[in-house]
C-alpha cells in the first residue's frame, strides 16, 4: 500500500508493477483454529436451523431439476429423483442445501480472495498432465456422487454433522471412507508425487 | 426451551434460505482458511505428510458436539429437534468406501471442491462435474439399488443409545479419543517430515 502510494505521490510508475498487483499467497490457518471455525458454523446451524451442513444434496437437486426438465416422465417415475421435486409449489433449486452450498463458493472466495489465493489453475503432481490430473478429478468425483448418494450423505452431512450428533451410521461412514482413501492411496501417489 | 429457532418458528422459510446462504459462507470461508480449496493438501492426509484432515475434521466436530451437548444440558436446544440422518448400515459402509476411493482419486469431497472450484482450481471444476455425472448414474440406477438402499435399517439411532450409555459419557470419549488422535498426528508429521 505505502509503495503504491508512494509511486502515486512521486508521479512516478511503480518500480515493478506486478509485484504490487499479485501478492504472496498467505499460510494457511491453523488447523485447529480452522477447526474450531468450522466447528461454530456447525453448531450455528444445529441451533438456528435444528440441522447440520451438507454439499451433496444441493447438486442432487440441480440433477433431479435437470432430468426433470429434459425427461420429465422419468424423473417423476423415479423413486430418486421424485423425493427432490416432490415439493411441486416450488423449484428444486428454492432449497435449503442449494442456498448453503452457493454461500460456500462465495465464502471459499472471500477467504481465497483476502489471502491472496485465487488464481486459475490445476493442481497436480509432476508426474502427471493436465489432463490425466482432470479426468481423474472427474473420475473420483463420479465416484465420491455416487457413493455419496448411496450413504444418504458425503464428507459434510454425514462425517462432519453425523459425526456431532454421535450417529451410529455416520461414524461407521467415516471410518470406511479414511479406510477406502488409505486403501487406494498408494495405488495412485504418481498423481501427487 | 427456544432453540432450534427455525423449528419453534422463530422464523419462516423465506428468512431460513438467507441463513442457509450465511451459514454457506461460514462453511466455506474456513474449509479454505484451512487449505481445503487444495487437492494436494488435502490428499496428503492419504500420504500422512499433512494431517490437516484429521485435525480440522475431529476439531470440527468435537467444538460442534461439546456446544451442542452443553447447550442442551442447560436447556437452550432440544436435541430431539435436531434432524438426524438414519442409519442404513450395509449401504453407508459401501458408500463410505466408495466415497473414500473417490475421495482419493479425486482429490477432494464435495464440499471442498466448491471452493476448490471458487478459488480457481481447475480439477475442482472437473470433480464437480464428476460428482453431477455419480450423483446422475446413481439416479439411472436406482431400481436397480433401491432394496440395497434401504437394507440394514436402524432406525434415528446413536452411540450413547447403540451402546447403552449416558450422552456425556460417548462426549466424553469421543474428546479423549480426538486428543490421542491430535498427539498422534503430530507425532506422524514430525516423523515423516524427519524421513523425507
Amino acid at each position: 500500500m505505502s509503495d503504491v502510494s508512494a509511486a502515486i505521490l512521486t508521479n512516478q510508475p511503480h518500480s515493478n508493477p506486478a509485484e504490487a498487483v499479485v501478492k504472496k499467497p498467505q499460510p494457511y490457518s491453523n488447523p485447529y483454529l480452522a477447526g474450531i471455525g468450522l466447528g461454530l458454523v456447525l453448531l450455528a446451524a444445529f441451533v438456528v436451523m435444528g440441522r447440520g451442513l451438507g454439499a451433496s444434496g444441493a447438486f442432487s437437486s440441480l440433477v433431479a431439476m435437470g432430468v426433470q426438465s429434459t425427461v420429465p416422465t422419468h424423473a417423476t417415475t423415479n423413486e430418486f429423483y421424485a423425493e427432490y421435486l416432490a415439493d411441486t409449489s416450488k423449484s428444486p433449486l428454492k432449497d435449503w442445501l442449494v442456498f448453503e452450498v452457493l454461500g460456500v463458493f462465495v465464502g471459499g472466495f472471500l477467504s481465497g480472495m483476502l489471502a491472496h489465493r485465487v488464481n486459475v489453475t490445476t493442481e497436480r503432481g509432476p508426474r502427471i498432465s493436465v489432463t490425466g490430473r482432470l479426468a481423474f478429478a472427474f473420475l473420483g468425483g463420479a465416484l465420491m456422487g455416487f457413493g455419496a448418494k448411496l450413504a444418504r450423505g458425503c464428507t459434510s452431512g454425514q462425517a462432519l454433522t453425523g459425526g456431532a450428533l454421535l450417529n451410529v451410521g455416520s461414524w461407521a461412514f467415516m471410518m470406511m471412507v479414511f479406510g477406502g482413501a488409505y486403501a487406494v492411496a498408494y495405488f495412485i501417489r504418481r498423481q501427487w508425487k | 426451551m427456544n432453540a432450534p429457532l427455525y423449528k419453534f418458528g422463530v422464523f419462516g422459510d423465506e428468512i431460513s434460505l438467507i441463513v442457509a446462504f450465511l451459514i454457506g459462507i461460514g462453511f466455506g470461508f474456513f474449509l479454505e482458511r484451512a487449505g481445503f480449496g487444495s487437492s494436494k493438501k488435502l490428499v496428503a492426509q492419504f500420504y500422512l505428510t499433512d494431517l490437516s484432515v484429521f485435525k480440522v475434521m475431529f476439531t470440527a466436530i468435537v467444538t460442534a458436539m461439546l456446544g451442542l451437548f452443553w447447550l442442551s444440558w442447560i436447556g437452550f436446544v432440544d436435541l430431539s429437534q435436531v434432524y438426524l440422518n438414519p442409519t442404513y448400515l450395509m449401504p453407508q459402509i459401501v458408500g463410505g468406501l466408495v466415497l473414500g476411493i473417490g475421495f482419493a482419486i479425486g482429490g477432494y469431497c464435495p464440499g471442498t471442491s466448491c471452493v476448490a472450484a471458487a478459488t480457481g482450481k481447475l480439477d475442482g471444476v472437473a470433480y464437480l462435474l464428476g460428482v453431477i455425472f455419480g450423483i446422475f448414474v446413481f439416479g439411472a440406477m436406482f431400481p436397480l439399488l433401491k432394496s440395497f438402499f434401504y437394507a440394514t435399517p436402524m432406525g434415528n439411532i446413536t452411540l450413547p443409545q447403540l451402546l447403552h450409555v449416558p450422552y456425556g459419557f460417548i462426549v466424553f470419549a469421543v474428546v479423549l479419543m480426538a486428543v490421542g488422535g491430535f498427539a498422534g498426528a503430530e507425532w506422524v508429521e514430525k516423523k515423516m517430515a524427519a524421513k523425507s
